[in-house]
């Protein structure tokens, strides 16, 4: 028997890293990684919830989660590739103009 | 007990595994120590009989989308991040803030904890009765969704395809 709250501390830690790691790191590659950190936290805390109230619907959401994460995948890491084709950098600090 | 023991060895994972993501400095590191976390993150959703969940987190997030990640790092080559000025008032502001609000959220949890368990496999996942839900109470979403996915597998091409330029030039050299 694992406490509710257990889980929940944990998804809030993975959750946490993901936004240190958006905010901190310069890389794009590495920042987009800290979102799915942060989705899988969210991810976690579902599944908790939907073991604790006997609630199916919360894996579900899970599933739904993880589509839109696979979409939003492919499509950062394509906007990724056309950045540094223009760019030729994958630091953030250096993509601060709007115009190419 | 053995559930306890388990979550905990495999929460701990999980936690230097994220917490390792963000001390590298090479995103291939960060890339494969995001890979541990979801990796232990799928003996979670087992422990809490999500059977199904657990399989789809290793299918897709481990293996697919760590894949397209994994790919992009080695096409685009990229090497150690450079370091950039970072803003003092963050440093000054924000870890106090961080460890403020974390002891806050962690204390708020844990002190209504109480007898409030959650039985370790007590609701299983199996696929037939997602499939069921998903096809029943949740089929709109789930018609959505393959919209969605077609516009982002159109867009990721339209994104990632050379620029006209390139394309002309290669077709008369």
């Amino acid at each position: 028997m694992v406490p509710l709250s257990y889980y929940l501390v944990l998804s809030g830690i993975l959750f946490a890293c993901g936004v240190t790691g958006f905010l901190i790191r310069r890389n794009i590659i590495t920042i987009f990684m800290s979102i799915e950190l942060m989705l899988n936290g969210v991810n976690l805390s579902f599944v908790a919830f939907a073991a604790h109230w006997h609630a199916l619907s919360g894996q579900v959401f899970v599933f739904f989660v993880m589509v839109v994460a696979a979409a939003e995948a492919a499509v950062g890491l394509a906007i990724i590739i056309a950045v540094y084709r223009t760019r030729e950098t994958l630091n953030v600090d250096r993509v601060n103009l709007l115009k190419l | 007990m053995l559930h306890l023991v388990l979550f905990l060895i495999f929460g701990a994972i999980c936690v230097a595994g994220a917490v390792n993501l963000l001390a590298q400095r090479h995103p291939i590191n960060s890339a494969l120590s995001l890979i541990v976390v979801m990796g232990s993150l799928a003996v979670e959703y087992l422990l809490l009989g999500a059977e199904f969940v657990a399989a789809v987190q290793v299918i897709i997030y481990a293996g697919a989308i760590m894949v397209l990640f994994v790919f992009v790092i080695m096409l685009l080559n990229a090497g150690e991040e450079e370091l950039t000025n970072g803003s003092r008032v963050a440093l000054l502001l924000g870890i106090p803030g961080m460890l403020v609000s974390s002891v806050l959220v962690a204390w708020v949890l844990l002190a209504h904890s109480g007898t409030e368990a959650v039985p370790a496999g007590a609701l299983p996942g199996p696929p037939k009765i997602i499939g069921w839900l998903l096809f029943h109470d949740f089929l709109l979403p789930f018609e959505v969704t393959s919209v969605l996915i077609l516009i982002a597998i159109m867009g990721a091409v339209v994104l990632a395809s050379p620029p006209e330029s390139v394309q002309q030039s290669k077709k008369e050299g």
